[in-house]
């Protein structure tokens, strides 16, 4: 892999929504046209993490209340609203796990792509109506020009995850946030949207921050991973390394969890107990009520991510012994 | 598990077996719109389940796998009796499901489990009112005490304390109320659960626990299982047999092992080839299955799956084909069965 000088680089943010801190401390970074995936179970601050990064939060009352983020040479949690907006669709845009909900429904679907062309491209009648066709194309929709007057209820789920990667592309942006784009998908339409983001960022150079809690998702498109628990990245590397040699014991939990990975006729290996509750969280290890390997010193010392080898840090105070 | 004598061996081809469902069919009528009724038209059929038929022996666990619309949900709802079949029969140990009386008597022995537990519990019941609900409405186990202590029981077989008994279905956790909810279905003792899609609203580590129960049940209980997913890992883990569906259809039927290692059916080959695979060593680059499936209303002639099939041939086109045997367990609907590979 040619190492490149990163396009988003997030340093200890704090994301807190009222006494919950839904982010706490979580530093990652992204390269130029690298898929990097950020994976957790529900509640576990995935979600909480891309939003801050553009700032929308859907009316909760968050605030960013430490860290930075720094994309192509700025703060963005400096940023003021203004100057965020102007970020937003165009440098960076975001798609979302349902599609309905995020297009219009009474607006018909060329107009929807055209109005991030006209905006943030500046083109107009014709030019515009072209290139909304050309990005359609893009993304897979057949004979795209007879489809411009359709309604989003005219269309699939797929169509509809395909529309809105139009609307996505439609500024040219550096990043894409996709935040679960598949999991409402089946899975013949899941594996179509998949090898569409590949190939759109091997052609374009285009970076994605992937959402996901489906460690197949991960594996199958992700450079590198980071794996969120309660709020905290937990265990980051190369795909690979995450995969073949998990260091955390919740990483290792997840994978063993999964019936893939078992054989016919052996019983899952299920995670006990259930995430804590962020506004109260456990003191020294958030994992470390469910964790097989806890030792006294887990429950009182906060771990910090330590490399284990190149390129992959683990939070575990015991990952040295473990040898997981 | 192996060792316990007393379960039944499902697989063994001489046990008779528990249901049998014949030609199942169900059409859902779309009226006619204003437009349609004065031109005089007929309005459009949806035939969401087409001439279906398979067996379950007992403690057989048959997975169904396919996508959204394609009649899964519908073809357990109709075998629940929460939809009459517009076609076909159901048969319960070799006689007419409707012979042993009415949809009380049959919900003795068949039961449903829905993927939401949150909108199948009543929001302002406690678990306990739940459970002791169904032991009242059935007449089982007659005096209070002895219900509670019935209710302790369910409780304990699907993983949960008495104390869980005054609580609400908000005050608990997804896999909590999916518990909850399979304790309610084995209050009458069933012999047959439908599940439709009873994991895949929860978390990857809580699936694995409800996953490991039903196995538990399966085991233990001698209780046969109609297993409807999407997600095939899981389907591949839990059942004896898979049967996959596409528009109504089904495709191809078999032992899970052979349906996974040795698919048949090009749809199945596709669906196989589009899990993704939690290993990064065996990425894939071509897209399994272009397409999307075609309006249900207006289904292909011919074969079901040959407007999106690269094997595809004009004989494909022009006749329905039959769910064939391919070898003795195995069935397939595809004519060319035994040239694609």
């Amino acid at each position: 892999m040619i190492v490149s000088s990163p396009l988003l680089q997030v340093a200890d943010l704090v994301t807190r929504f009222g006494a919950v801190t839904a982010v706490d401390n979580v530093s990652f970074d992204i390269r130029p046209g690298e898929i990097f995936g950020l994976v957790g179970e529900s509640g576990c601050g995935k979600s909480a993490t891309c939003r801050s990064l553009i700032r929308l939060f859907g009316g909760a009352s968050a605030e960013i209340a430490g860290g930075s983020i720094l994309f192509q040479g700025s703060d963005l949690a400096q940023l003021d609203s203004r100057a965020m907006e102007d970020v937003r669709g165009n440098r960076i845009a975001m798609i979302f796990q349902d599609p309905m909900t995020a297009l219009n429904p009474t607006m018909r679907i060329g107009e929807q792509i055209a109005e991030g062309v006209r905006r943030h491209r500046g083109l107009k009648g014709e030019a515009a109506r072209r290139e909304v066709i050309t990005l359609l194309e893009s993304v897979g929709v057949t004979s795209a020009a007879s489809r411009l007057a359709a309604y989003p209820h005219e269309f699939s789920g797929g169509m509809r995850q395909r529309v809105l990667i139009a609307i996505a592309l439609a500024c040219r942006p550096r990043l894409l946030i996709a935040d679960e784009p598949t999991t409402a998908l089946d899975v013949t339409i899941q594996d179509q949207i998949l090898k569409l983001i590949l190939r759109l960022r091997d052609e374009t150079g285009l970076a994605v921050l992937m959402v996901t809690h489906d460690l197949g998702v991960v594996a199958q498109t992700c450079d590198r991973v980071a794996v969120m628990y309660a709020g905290r990245i937990v265990e980051r590397g190369d795909t690979r390394q995450i995969f073949s040699r998990p260091a955390h014991p919740y990483t290792r939990a997840l994978l063993d969890a999964l019936p893939a990975h078992t054989g016919r006729g052996t019983r899952l290996k299920p995670l006990g107990g259930e995430p804590p509750d962020l506004s109260a969280p456990p003191p020294g290890c958030r994992f470390h009520p469910r964790c097989d390997f806890a030792t006294a010193v887990c429950r009182a010392a906060e771990p910090s991510l330590q490399p284990i080898e190149t390129g992959h840090d683990t939070a575990c105070l015991r990952a040295g012994e473990l040898g997981l | 598990m192996s060792g316990q004598a007393h379960v039944v061996e499902p697989m063994q081809a001489d046990v008779s077996p528990l249901l049998e469902v014949r030609g199942l069919s169900k059409n859902f009528g779309r009226g006619r719109s204003l437009v349609q009724a004065l031109a005089g038209r007929r309005g459009g059929v949806l035939q969401a389940v087409r001439d279906v038929s398979f067996s379950v022996r007992p403690g057989e666990v048959l997975g169904v796998v396919g996508e959204s619309g394609c009649g899964k949900s519908t073809l357990g709802r109709c075998i629940a009796g929460l939809n009459a079949p517009s076609a076909g029969e159901i048969r319960w140990q070799g006689r007419p499901l409707a012979e042993l009386g009415d949809r009380r008597a049959a919900s003795r022995l068949i039961q449903m489990i829905f993927q939401d537990p949150y909108s199948s519990l009543n929001p302002r019941m406690t678990v306990g009112q739940t459970i002791e609900e169904v032991l009242v409405a059935h007449g089982l186990h007659g005096g209070r005490e002895t219900r509670a202590a019935r209710v302790d029981e369910l409780l304990a077989t699907v993983g949960l304390s008495p104390r869980h008994k005054e609580r609400l279905p908000h005050a608990m956790s997804g896999g909590q109320r999916q518990r909850v909810s399979i304790a309610r279905a084995l209050a009458v003792e069933p012999k047959l659960i439908i599940a439709d899609e009873p994991v895949s609203a929860l978390d990857a580590s809580v699936q694995a626990q409800i996953i490991n129960l039903f196995e538990e049940l399966r085991d233990r209980l001698g209780i046969a299982f109609i297993f409807i997913a999407h997600d095939l890992n899981v389907v591949r883990h839990i059942s004896h047999r898979v049967a996959v569906m596409y528009l109504g259809e089904v495709m191809e039927i078999t032992q899970a092992d052979a349906l996974f290692e040795a698919p048949r059916h090009p749809y199945t080959k596709a669906l196989l080839s589009a899990i993704p695979w939690p290993d990064p060593d065996r990425r894939t680059t071509v897209t399994s299955l272009e397409g999307e499936p075609p309006d249900p209303l207006h289904p292909p002639v011919g074969c079901s799956f040959s407007s999106r099939c690269a094997w595809a041939q004009a004989a494909c086109r022009a006749e329905r084909p039959p769910l064939a045997a391919y070898d003795e367990s195995h069935d397939v609907r595809c004519i060319r069965m035994y040239e694609i590979d």
